[in-house]
């Protein structure tokens, strides 16, 4: 399968006052496919947000870039510059979907007109024009269009974050960047989000979407890939079902662990969650960042950076860990978790 | 009853309570907002019973009125109609710091709920305020180091000041500031939105254990029936404003044959 968007090598750092640079990404490249839904997880401040930023071309100041270039359509941009893209193909090649969809809107404002400054940024458009098609988008998605003439406190949350996915995608996007995008919603208001961003692959009205999420079992029913990220890095890459399945990297199988599910083995023992903290980013620990919270690690894990390699014979699953082959064994003869893949 | 002679902190249940007497009754609670054609009825007819030890979940979807429950509970909102008993008295209306030392809350927003400028020490203190009689320096210590130790919190995190803290550690004093009082019952309002998967999970078992040690009740909002299935023994289904399912967590998510419940556990996403 062609891919859609390529990043090769991204690096990027928030620099500080005092000439301080935080890495929030450090040399992360990934694809995104046709048709794909490439899921992104990890805990707060694992460098979640910022590839999101930098991948929608919003990064900027105190957020540079310190390397890393984007294939997208043919088109070669370098992440580095202040301007990767033109102005006009942002929205068009590449566009988001935020998190609050209160904070997204203007709250003095109606949903039609919201749509028409939307498409008046792109395209020549008369109010009318762009209603109507706004309007034609929501029948399409099976959404009442009367919405057009609410007020964002008119409606629901989990309709106000509905009716943001219907702008965002309003110029057919080729890719969308949803971060977050229902961590504000409540389970069944989640469904409908995700319900909708499938259909709008299904139609063909987008043709990749990256999710950026802290909840696993959510990627389940949407992603075709999970990305996990642990400070800045990718620690795993994977089909869904094998990473939430068969986990290989030790933070990935911490962090598939500590989901809490409405499934009977959950309530027999105690969840153990993952001890300790990300670590902080202006002290970043040497080798493997996730050793200090790794019950594997191993003297080459606390010196040498463990590259992203395949992991069994897949072809398509990626961990970056020196002991995933020991992990193996020792699941294998249950010397640590359990069935549900937990580290003990 | 003076709190400050009540032998609190103790790790054991701290009064000997009747198991068969609910700690909290709820009669017949209604609250409309608005009036005429715009009253919307945000919660109706909602009767239960919380027992003495028990952890209690109560779920629903957002809109369905667990907040404003949840607040007619804290007493900071009066019903529009109805009853709350505290162990067999009547306490819907009557002074409110008498119903604080007993009811205590921890809120969703473990950024909205510091003031920026007070430390840690300063906004766990703040908490005694509710007591008749100022506890002395040695006894304010005490509840102090006690409170923290139930929420796995060292001492050096006094000084700090909430942007010093994680989101985390911020709901952990909010706990902690709640059992300062060492109140009969904790009523958690979705006190792990706001955090990482990795976290609530932390936050839940702190829940657990400070019930397993002392005793307190627990009434724990939430709209994750994954979180409220790992940590309660009943469950309180709220839909629309109303009570539409109750029952023992594993019966009502193995059996419950109400529509609601069944649609509500069939959009959690699950692993397998």
């Amino acid at each position: 399968m062609a891919a859609l968007l390529s990043v090769q090598n991204l690096r990027a750092a928030y620099r500080l006052a005092n000439g301080v640079e935080l890495h929030a990404v450090d040399d992360v490249s990934i694809d995104l496919r046709e048709g794909e839904v490439l899921g992104v997880v990890g805990e707060s401040g694992c460098g979640k947000s910022t590839l999101a930023t930098i991948l929608a071309l919003n990064a900027a100041p105190p957020l540079y870039v310190k390397s890393g270039t984007m294939q997208v359509q043919g088109r070669h941009a370098d992440l580095t510059e202040s301007d990767p893209l033109p102005r006009s193909e942002r929205g068009k090649l590449i566009s988001t979907l935020p998190q609050s969809a209160m904070n997204a809107m203007n709250p003095t404002t109606r949903v039609r007109d919201l749509a028409y400054d939307v498409l008046r940024a792109h395209e020549r458009t008369t109010r009318k024009a762009a209603w109507g098609r706004a309007g034609a988008r929501l029948e399409q998605l099976g959404l009442p269009t009367r919405v057009l003439e609410r007020y964002p406190h008119e409606l629901s949350g989990g309709m106000r974050q509905r009716v943001i996915t219907v702008i965002s995608t309003l110029l057919d996007p080729t890719i969308l960047i949803a971060d977050e995008p229902t961590s504000a919603l409540d389970v069944s208001s989640q469904r409908a989000v995700v319900e909708m961003l499938k259909d709008l692959l299904a139609r063909k009205i987008i043709s990749g979407v990256l999710f950026i999420t802290h909840d696993l079992p959510l990627l389940r029913h949407i992603a075709d890939r999970v990305a996990v990220m642990y400070a800045g890095k990718v620690a795993e890459l994977g089909p869904t079902e094998r990473v939430i399945n068969t986990p290989e990297h030790p933070y990935a199988r911490a962090l598939v662990g500590s989901i809490l599910v409405p499934e009977p083995h959950i309530r027999a023992a105690r969840v153990l969650g993952i001890p300790g903290s990300p670590p902080d980013l202006a002290a970043m620990p040497k080798g493997c960042r996730f050793h200090p919270r790794c019950p594997l690690a191993d003297t080459r894990s606390r010196e040498e950076v463990p590259p992203l390699v395949e992991v069994g014979d897949s072809g398509s699953h990626f961990a970056a860990c020196w002991r995933t082959l020991e992990a193996r064994q020792l699941l294998a003869g249950n010397l640590v978790g359990g069935p549900d893949g937990r580290v003990g | 009853m003076d709190a400050s002679v009540r032998p609190s902190h103790t790790g054991v249940q701290k009064s000997p309570v009747d198991q068969t007497q609910p700690l909290l009754a709820v009669r017949n609670l209604n609250r409309t907002f608005g009036s005429g054609a715009n009253a919307v009825a945000a919660v109706k007819d909602v009767s239960f019973e919380l027992y003495p030890g028990e952890i209690v979940a109560l779920v629903g979807e957002s809109g369905s009125g667990k907040s404003t429950l949840a607040r007619l509970l804290l007493r900071l909102l009066a019903p529009t109609s109805g009853e709350i008993q505290l162990l067999g008295k009547n306490v819907t209306h009557g002074p409110k710091t008498a119903y604080w030392r007993e009811v205590q809350a921890v809120f969703q927003d473990p950024f909205a709920s510091f003031n920026q400028f007070y430390s840690v020490r300063r906004v766990m203190l703040s908490a005694l305020g509710v007591l008749q009689k100022q506890p002395t320096r040695a006894e304010r210590d005490s509840r102090l180091r006690t409170a923290l130790s139930q929420v796995g919190l060292s001492e050096s995190l006094l000084e700090k000041r909430p942007y010093e803290l994680s989101g985390g550690q911020r709901q952990r004093v909010m706990m902690a500031r709640a059992l300062m009082l060492a109140p009969q019952l904790l009523i958690a309002d979705e006190p792990t939105s706001m955090l990482d998967a990795s976290l609530r999970v932390s936050i839940l078992n702190q829940l657990k254990d400070v019930r397993d040690a002392t005793g307190t009740t627990l009434l724990l909002i939430t709209h994750d029936l994954g979180q409220a299935y790992y940590v309660s023994d009943r469950l309180l289904v709220m839909y629309r404003g109303e009570l539409v399912d109750t029952g023992p967590t594993e019966q009502v998510v193995a059996q419950s044959q109400h529509p609601y419940t069944r649609a509500l556990i069939a959009d959690v996403p699950t692993l397998h």
